[in-house]
């Protein structure tokens, strides 16, 4: 009861400390305010970063290994060293199909960039995807019209294909596109099959794109293609199970000597995502930091304010002592009415953030989720808080006979 | 058992090399429903004592008993809950809150003491209705005469039912008329059975207490029973007249 109505009081106190000056109280909140506004703002841009960058990562999917040449995450030095690695070849694939346990499928992907076109029109700068009958299931993609790549089509290189939905509207709007006749720079393709509308991941327009059969794609598209063997994991539990076994079966398969480290990597989502977190960590821990530092300017100038409030009411704090206040109340009411200050700059800086938070996502992904929003607000309470501390603990310290002494 | 007991009081004030000696030894004891005047001259230790005998302020040694609890050596929050229950203070300049009117005013002391809100207003009513203020709840110091908030402070020291009104030259700052207001307000309440502690240098005002204290360089000089203490003047617009009910 009696802290309730202390604390009743303590509220009461601030706000007509604060009514009483306005204009102070205006100009010292504007430093939270800038604080508050830079930290949200930090806060928005690493969350849209964030659910962007998870978003890309959704359509590796978790259960998908990448056997390579190359890893990922690789320095520069790395890079160098495995340069000189055998290329993978179809044969490997096939072998691997074969022979795995733990992976419920195993394809083949390459790719590159041509021009597309039918009749008149043409679309340059489309994904070549050279994949086999597999990599529907592999890839997670799925069809709205016809057929994907028969074992056949990759068997013979027929030269067949399926197209991005992006394509297939272009070249066929309103018409069926299963049957056309289309043509990959010179080549002469006809279109068994129309991919569902896909989105985009890590800047590719995943609908933007035509998938061959492998085998055409390495006699026609491209001599030496640089293949990417995926494999998708049977049970998402023994991911790393079916990491080593693909890779004692590469190793067999590529000869490499037990003495020898892998001249192949395998890849997965897992990296990336570590690799990320590593780095977006960083980074919002240095953008955290800075935008924190102007919050702690403000800070400052609260705990300034608040000394001078504390200095002018010095007789009020002597009144109050001497009807009984303790100390524990004064402390209460000048962390009150700091901590009043700071979440009214608080509320007032979510204000500015948020039209420009959809400012900023027009240009960059950015998002203010409601915990971001509460968290401002307790940010900004503990600052009050704390910048208030020091003020609040002189006023609670005060000797009542002194207090009252002052004018 | 008497409501104060004082015993070789001494409070000094150290001030770089030199020491303050402003009370030396006092020893006193009280009575409830006494009615006293502390005078002297100005630096005499007046206000050191009243400072003492409120618990605002800590002896350098002696004992000081006041309702059986001996308070001469408890921290500052215990003093603090001694003042807020035992103690009503009426000082020179009314220090009442500025920016709150008179009811909050009255009422501040029954928030310290975590009263609920209906009875803390109930009982705020009561105080400033029994000094002539009911019609003045809501208006703040600055908009009441010098008479009118002094009254508001005595409201305010007695809506606790403490134990001891202390006053700190209640009436330095008020012209003789509205004084007298304040004093008729005094005397109706020792007539109830308050105890009433009024720290002056004007002997006038002195000569309406029961007993008269004199204080000299820190120590007591007389002690003694005011035989005809002087009745206040009776004022028809005045409060006086009201404290009785
Ligand atoms: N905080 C203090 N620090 C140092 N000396 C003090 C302090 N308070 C009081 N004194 C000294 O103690 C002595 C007694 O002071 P006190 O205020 O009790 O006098 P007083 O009788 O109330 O005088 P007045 O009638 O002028 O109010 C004085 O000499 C004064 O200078
Ligand atoms: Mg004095």
């Amino acid at each position: 009861m009696t802290l309730f109505s202390e604390a009743k009081e303590s509220a009461f106190i601030a706000w007509t400390a604060l009514r009483a000056n306005k204009l102070r109280a205006g100009l010292t909140t504007l430093g939270i305010v800038i604080g508050i506004v830079s930290v949200t703002l930090m806060g928005t841009a690493i969350t849209g970063l964030n659910d962007a960058f998870r978003k890309s990562v959704g359509n590796i999917g978790a259960d998908t290994l990448y056997i390579q040449r190359f890893s990922w995450m690789t320095s520069e030095t790395d890079w160098r060293l495995s340069r000189n690695r055998k290329e993978l070849t179809l044969q490997n694939v096939r072998d691997l199909d074969r022979l795995v346990t733990l992976c419920s499928a195993v394809s083949v992907d390459s790719g590159g960039n041509g021009t597309v076109s039918f009749g008149r029109r043409q679309a340059r700068g489309v994904y070549v995807a050279g994949n086999d009958e597999n990599s529907l299931t592999v890839r997670g993609l799925s069809l709205s019209q016809g057929r994907w790549l028969t074992a056949g089509d990759v068997q013979s290189g027929r030269p067949v294909c399926v197209l991005g939905s992006y394509l297939a509207d272009r070249f066929f709007p309103g018409r069926e596109a299963v049957g056309g006749k289309v043509k990959l720079n010179d080549m002469r393709l006809e279109v068994v099959g129309v991919l569902d509308k896909q989105g985009s991941a890590f800047g590719n327009d995943l609908d933007n794109q035509i998938v061959i059969p492998i085998t055409r794609f390495s006699q026609d598209f491209s001599r030496w293609p640089d293949l990417t063997i995926t494999a998708k994991v049977r049970d998402l539990s023994q991911v790393d199970d079916a990491r080593e076994e693909l890779r004692g079966i590469m190793r067999k398969l590529r000869r490499v000597p037990p003495d020898m480290q892998d001249d192949f990597a395998i890849n997965s989502q897992e990296a990336i995502v570590a690799f990320f977190n590593a780095v977006g960590g960083t980074i919002a821990a240095v953008g955290l930091f800075i935008s924190g530092l102007s919050l702690f300017v403000g800070g400052i100038g609260i705990m300034n304010i608040m000394f001078v409030s504390v200095a002018e009411r010095t007789k009020e704090i002597g009144i109050r002592k001497a009807i009984g206040a303790k100390r524990r109340t004064i402390l209460v009411q000048f962390l009150v009415e700091a901590a009043t200050i700071t979440l009214g700059a608080g509320i007032l800086g979510i204000l500015v953030a948020w039209p420009l938070t959809l400012v900023v996502d027009k240009f960059l992904a950015a998002s203010m989720p409601w915990w971001l929003v509460a968290v401002a607000l307790l940010v900004s309470v503990l600052t009050g808080v704390v910048s208030g501390f020091l003020p609040a603990w002189r006023a609670a310290r005060m000797d009542p006979v002194d207090a009252l002494r002052a004018d | 058992m008497p409501l104060i007991q004082i015993h070789d009081l001494t409070r000094r004030y150290v001030m770089g090399t030199e020491t303050v000696h402003a009370l030396r030894g006092v020893t006193l004891t009280i009575e409830r429903g006494e009615y006293i005047a502390i005078m002297g001259p100005s630096g005499s230790g007046k206000s050191t004592l009243m400072n003492l005998l409120g618990c605002l302020d800590s002896p350098t040694s002696g004992y000081y008993e006041l309702n059986g609890v001996n308070v001469a050596h408890m921290d500052d929050n215990d003093l603090a809950e001694v003042r807020n229950r035992e103690i009503g203070f009426v000082f020179q300049s009314f220090n009442l809150l500025p920016r709150s009117d008179s009811l909050h005013n009255v009422e501040l002391p029954l928030i310290y003491a975590g009263i609920p809100s209906a009875e803390r207003r109930e009982q705020a009513v009561r105080a400033l209705t029994n000094v002539g203020l009911g019609e003045r709840m809501h208006h703040r110091p600055n908009e009441l005469s010098g008479g009118q908030r002094q009254r508001v402070a005595v409201a305010r020291a007695l809506v606790n039912d403490p134990s001891i009104v202390l006053a700190d030259e209640p009436t330095g700052n008020l012209d003789s008329r509205t004084g007298e207001e304040i004093l008729g307000l005094f005397e109706a309440l020792s007539r109830k059975g308050n105890t009433i502690i009024v720290v002056t240098h004007e002997e006038d005002v002195a000569q309406h207490a029961r007993r008269i204290i004199r204080i000299r360089d820190g120590l007591i000089a007389a002690d003694e029973v005011n035989p005809n203490p002087r009745a206040a003047m009776k004022f028809a617009a005045g409060g006086t007249s009201m404290v009785a009910a």
